[in-house]
């Protein structure tokens, strides 16, 4: 389980991949993939923490995302601040609302497929808000203005977005390496086998599981920042649509959820299935047809998601 | 409106009374009845009142070879689990149809849509009111059949204690099966009675869900006459907060009253002490 040199050179190898990769291909076709399979695996690191390493399993974390992408967005056009420090702000936005949701819900005692259900119905509160008060521009979401200077965090090379995305996802990952390997990670991996047990064992399980739900908010709302800069554009259904929810629980899922490695190839998958049925088809709905089918066909087949079929080849590690 | 929640969600408790699953798909099965009365109207003819002897037979047999061949088997008998399969079922279900039907939401029209009736000081429109009587006529024909059946009461003893219930000489995963079955019959008669004063669409089963849901917790889980009550009072809930908070404000109240029961009282108004 400890980073033997193999796995260095392994992480190394990962890493001058993705550094090469829009260097290659500069099509803007490869370098939106890119960034998308980046995007993708960071949100997904974010639910990766909470719902696989702590076992808090949320059918809403787009609550964190769209809290994150209006906060940073609202600074900027309400009150003027410099993007840049959207990213702060939208980090602090989504720990906020980690903190709301996981205080309420854990107090109360939810777990399981309950606390799935509430997380879905606060960011169906959040929609609903962000859809009706006059601040977040209702219905019609905000538009960011095109102004393209690096203060502005806006790049006429759209492979600089890559390498902050890279940047961050690498983040993403280094922190659940160290969760991993941490006390923390560890009193957060009791939780989520046996809580009641975690609890004998004198966890304090309502500051963990507060702690963890904190910190994937921050994520998960640092993600929603990049997103409204990326796009410059952002609505209710965008930032609170439960499609975002199942994307990010998609990508855990199907890679791995619990593993450190499993949203990125989850990541990878589901853009790849997203922009190439995009290209080659104009059939409506057919990447989410065949996310569903795969949804279903990982749990059926493969509980532990696709990392399974890397690590059957090499030595069992201990953990899932 | 109430009524047809209180069908919808009565299913909803009955598979989740009994075997503990929380359906996710419910909303997206609906939605596919909801199809299937549109199409019997369209291409053979069929009145949306009478497809009720098709639609509910039909999502019985759908619910049972469901549950036979997948959610039991594959579920390992995780919670967890099952909740994510039937996410996966609906998102698959939900693209199906927005691939085969597209995206834009359908209606029809019958001879009665129009007719209105005066109940008290109110003006109702017929079929509201047929579908709102039948929808409690249903709700008491399942009342009737979980209590005074042989199959029913299996139903209640494997929903009460799995382990003596297989003791005793029942098929527990055949009650299973059965459950699902009705759980998702019931869907096929709300189909046939909201067809003619709802539209349909591939995302119809979305309001349905949390609605759904909503219904279920407040009643308590796996309780009858909680879906019941429960169920008019977040039809009445959907109407005022309409009326008070305006068009989009006022779908707030749904998830709200859903999170401050499951915040203060899990159990439901009606549910066991848990």
């Amino acid at each position: 389980m400890s980073a033997t040199r193999p796995s260095w050179l392994l992480h190394g190898l990962l890493l001058l991949i993705a550094l090469v990769f829009p260097l290659l291909f500069s099509s803007p076709f490869m370098v939106n993939f890119g960034v998308l399979a980046l995007f993708y695996a960071f949100i997904g690191q974010s639910w990766n923490i909470a719902g696989g390493f702590a076992g808090q399993l949320s059918f809403g974390h787009v609550a964190f995302f769209g809290v994150g992408a209006y906060a940073s967005t609202m600074v900027q056009m309400r009150l003027g601040w410099n993007p840049w420090l959207g990213l702060p702000v939208s980090a602090l936005a989504g720990a906020a609302a980690g903190w709301l949701i996981a205080v309420l819900s854990f107090r109360a005692g939810l777990k399981g497929s309950y606390f799935a259900l509430i997380t879905l119905a606060f960011a169906e509160v959040f929609r609903i808000v962000a859809n009706s008060v006059e601040v977040t521009g209702g219905g019609l979401g905000m538009l960011i203005p095109m102004k393209q200077t690096v203060a502005n965090f806006q790049f006429g090379d759209r492979r600089v977005f890559y390498f902050i995305m890279l940047a961050l996802t690498v983040a993403s990952v280094l922190l659940a390496l160290w969760l991993k390997g941490s006390r923390f990670g560890a009193r957060l991996a009791a939780i989520r086998e046996n809580e009641d047990s975690a609890r004998a064992l004198g966890i304090d399980t309502f500051a963990e599981k507060t702690k963890i739900m904190m910190i994937s908010g921050a994520i998960a709302g640092i993600g929603g920042c990049f997103f409204a800069q990326y796009f410059l554009y952002i609505d209710p259904t965008i930032a609170f649509g439960v499609d975002k929810s199942v994307e990010m629980l998609l990508v855990s899922m199907i890679g791995g959820a619990g593993t450190v490695y499993g949203p990125l190839i989850g990541a990878v998958l589901l853009a790849a299935i997203s922009e190439l049925t995009r290209a080659w088809f104009t059939i409506q709905g057919l990447s989410l047809v065949l996310y569903g089918a795969l949804l279903v066909v990982i749990i059926a087949y493969l509980p532990n998601g696709l990392i399974d079929l890397f690590k059957r080849r090499g030595q069992r590690p201990g953990s899932p | 409106m109430g009524g047809i929640y209180t069908l919808v969600a009565s299913g909803l408790t009955l598979i989740y009374g009994v075997l503990h699953i929380i359906n996710f798909a419910h909303g997206s099965m609906l939605m596919l009845a909801m199809f299937g009365v549109y199409y019997l109207l369209i291409k053979l003819g069929i009145d949306p009142y009478l497809s009720l002897f098709i639609t509910i037979p039909g999502m019985f047999l759908l619910g049972y070879l469901l549950y036979r061949f997948m959610i039991g088997r594959l579920s390992y008998g995780k919670d967890e689990n099952i909740l994510l399969i039937t996410l996966g079922l609906s998102i698959l279900i939900e693209n199906l149809a927005l691939m085969f039907f597209k995206g834009d939401s359908r209606t029809i029209s019958m001879s009665y849509s129009d007719q209105m009736f005066e109940v008290g000081p109110l003006l109702v429109g017929l079929p509201k009111l047929i579908s709102f009587v039948a929808a409690m006529v249903m709700c008491g024909l399942l009342g009737l059949f979980i209590t005074r059946t042989d199959i029913g009461r299996s139903i209640r003893a494997v929903a009460k204690e799995r382990t003596g219930a297989r003791l005793v000489g029942i098929d527990v995963e055949k009650v299973f099966a059965i459950s699902f079955g009705v759980g998702l019959a019931t869907l096929g008669a709300a189909a046939s009675l909201l067809m003619p004063i709802f539209y349909v669409s591939p995302t119809t089963g979305h309001v349905f869900v949390m609605v759904a849901f909503t219904v279920v917790v407040l009643g308590g889980m796996g309780s009858f006459l909680g879906a019941v009550l429960g169920g008019l009072i977040v039809g009445l809930t959907e109407s005022f907060g309409g009326l008070f908070l305006g068009e989009s404000l006022g779908q707030i109240g749904i998830s709200l009253i859903f999170i401050l029961i499951l915040l203060f009282r899990p159990s439901g108004l009606f549910g066991d002490k848990r």
